[in-house]
């Protein structure tokens, strides 16, 4: 058990000011149904609702503090379930009534019958249905809007996960390093080769009207994803020259297939930052698109330092190395495709060295 | 008396870069005399020891040792009782070795390069030469720099990832996986691809990287003593001072002797 908050205060003060508020329009209405004095009705109505609040509320925030939270609800609700509130709310409104009257009676100097004094037990409990019901109705109201609030809060909360989540998405694909870099490029051959610069702008338009868009984007073509893939590792050659080798190798046939768009671009990006960067002498990448049988194999290699050696980032660099981008393939391969779909990671099997990544996707989504 | 002419080398793995940064550098200060241009880290330390300039431009991220590490060998293997180069770092985006930079009071140069910022870092740089060249001992400024180079190592090696400490190290031998334990290590030392990992009986090989390897260790029982050697501290018996002033350290449980670079010199001194 830990002491109320200021939050808990605050609601409970809320609370005090509603109860007060509905005690004043009760006691108006009943005055007026009933033909009685409307400022003595007030009072009265007033001192019960007032007393009320104090043993129900009070009592709430008393009781689930003591208590562990039943299930299915969060502890700072206060909520310790309807049964205990049953409880508080019969004990608390037949209290109010009671000590409420004569709380007016000795304001108003008047007798007024209470619980004990009313001629039958019938009456008794006629008298009492005047606390009661209104502290269920006002019990309710409060509760039915914690759990609203609750709702709110759970949803915003859920929005700003998500938005922080595509943003680090996003982050990743627009890796600052290779923006700066590239910009940097760009800023040099403005003026060194005005034709060479354009070129090189309208490769980085349009790699990132594709990266921007890849979310909203559904599917798109193989096609359209080599040519994606062309621009980005063009911009790359341009930082690189001669130290990089780019081969791209799609059949006609398989031109059309649709898949997630930009889904090779972590991996590729992999291969450059973690294999062929990092390499003296640079290398070569090579992205192929096979089919075998009814699966389609994307595959995506370097000829760089390999996976022993590439995992040690240079000062500075994202501790995570590659495996955010592998993670991030692995789990949009996952929600599509389920089990048909996978990705192998392993050091390339033949002499050039390096490592290859193939995704297998099924042709046909079951 | 004609002053010497001030050289630098560049050292920018973006052919593109190195041209501009080079042009920029020769509109901005046209007495300044680059002496080489290279494209990857072994390079910059291979010629910045070959023809010993006055500053040294160096790439962050370039292929091989990155321009942090290279500062380290060039600081480490800088003939003694020459003058240390003034460094100048250039990187694109590395939120984790700008700290290290401005912590460590050492001038950087963000790409794309902005010209009046390049200016300002030349006119930094003419005023410290002058300085320098004013002193006189050469050997006051280089125990500056190396001071400025020890807190930028130590800077960026509080950027590396935590990790709890290692309590043993699995070595393989052909198929056999050996387990030793911390303990008995007595020094690592890097060699190509690989750390040799010592003990009093024998060695192994682990394939992994010193700059993996030293977040593992506990800092206050592993010491480095050059970039490519880490030593348990008990485990040595004396530090010895040769005849060329180079220090080196006699272990207890071993006959070879460590050299320690004057990076690292400074942690051996009477009580």
């Amino acid at each position: 058990m830990h002491p109320p908050s200021q939050n808990d205060y605050k609601t409970l003060l809320k609370r005090a000011a509603a109860s007060l508020v509905f005690s004043v329009l009760f006691g108006a209405t009943l005055a007026l149904v009933r033909e009685q004095n409307l400022w003595y009705s007030i009072l009265y109505s007033l001192c019960i609702g007032l007393i009320c609040w104090f043993c129900i509320d009070v009592g709430r925030l008393v009781v689930a503090r003591a208590l562990p939270a039943p299930p299915g609800v969060a502890p700072n609700r206060n909520w310790p379930g309807w049964l205990w509130m049953i409880v508080l709310i019969v004990v608390g409104s037949a209290f109010a009534y009671s000590s409420g009257t004569l709380l007016g009676d000795w304001l108003t100097g008047s007798r007024s019958s209470n619980l004990f004094s009313a001629g039958s037990l019938r009456e008794s409990l006629t008298l009492l249905l005047f606390a009661f019901v209104p502290a269920v109705i006002v019990t309710y109201f409060f509760y039915s809007r914690g759990v609203l609030a609750d709702r709110i809060a759970a949803a915003e909360a859920a929005q700003r996960l998500a938005a922080e989540s595509r943003l680090k998405l996003l982050e990743a694909q627009l890796e600052p390093h290779m923006l700066f870099n590239t910009l940097a490029n760009l800023r040099v051959l403005i003026t060194r080769d005005p034709v060479r610069a354009q070129a090189m702008l309208d490769q980085l338009i349009a790699f990132l009207r594709a990266t921007l868009g890849a979310s909203r984007l559904g599917a798109h073509s193989l096609r359209a994803e080599f040519d994606r893939l062309a621009d980005y590792l063009a911009l790359v050659q341009v930082r690189m020259a001669d130290r990089l080798t780019v081969v791209l190798e799609l059949p006609e046939a398989l031109a059309a297939i649709k898949i997630p768009p930009l889904l090779l671009q972590p991996l590729v990006e992999n291969c450059v930052k973690h294999g062929l960067e990092p390499a003296i002498a640079g290398g070569r990448i090579e992205i192929k698109a096979t089919r075998e049988g009814e699966d389609l194999l994307l595959s995506v290699r370097d000829t760089g330092v390999g996976l022993a050696a590439g995992s040690s980032p240079p000062t500075g660099a994202d501790p995570a190395g590659g495996q955010f981008g592998l993670a991030q393939v692995r789990e949009r391969l996952g929600t599509l495709y389920g089990a048909q779909a996978s990705l192998s990671l392993a050091s390339a099997p033949d002499a050039d060295g390096g490592t290859l990544v193939v995704v297998r996707l099924p042709l046909k989504v079951r | 008396m004609s002053r010497p002419r001030a050289t630098a080398l560049i050292a920018e793995d973006e052919p593109l870069l190195a041209a501009s940064l080079h042009s920029d550098l020769v509109d901005l200060w046209p007495e300044l005399q680059v002496l080489a241009q290279v494209g990857h880290g072994e390079a910059a330390v291979e010629q910045a020891l070959a023809l010993r300039p006055d500053l040294v431009f160096l790439d962050i991220r370039m292929p091989g040792l990155g321009g942090i590490e290279a500062a380290q060998a060039i600081g480490e293997d800088w003939p003694e009782g020459h003058q240390l180069p003034l460094l100048v770092f250039v990187t694109a985006y590395d939120q984790y070795a700008l700290q290290a930079f401005e912590h460590a009071a050492i001038d950087y140069v963000l790409k794309p390069v902005h010209q009046d910022r390049l200016a300002k870092t030349c006119v930094r740089l003419q005023a410290a030469l002058a300085a320098i060249r004013a002193a006189p001992h050469p050997s006051d400024s280089n125990a500056a720099a190396l001071e400025q180079l020890r807190s930028l190592l130590a800077a960026t090696g509080i950027a590396a990832p935590p990790a709890s400490p290692l309590t043993v190290i699995q070595a393989s031998i052909g198929t056999t996986i050996h387990f030793v334990p911390i303990d008995e290590v007595l020094y690592f030392e890097a060699a190509d691809k690989y750390i040799r990992v010592m003990t009093a009986a024998r060695e192994y090989l682990i394939r992994i990287s010193l700059r993996q390897l030293l977040p593992q260790l506990d800092p206050r029982v592993y010491w480095q003593i050059h970039r490519g050697t880490v030593v348990r501290c008990d485990a040595v018996a004396a530090a010895l001072r040769d005849e060329s002033g180079r220090m080196q350290l006699k272990l207890r449980q071993r006959p070879e002797l460590l050299s320690v670079s004057r990076l690292y010199a400074h942690l051996f001194k009477p009580m």
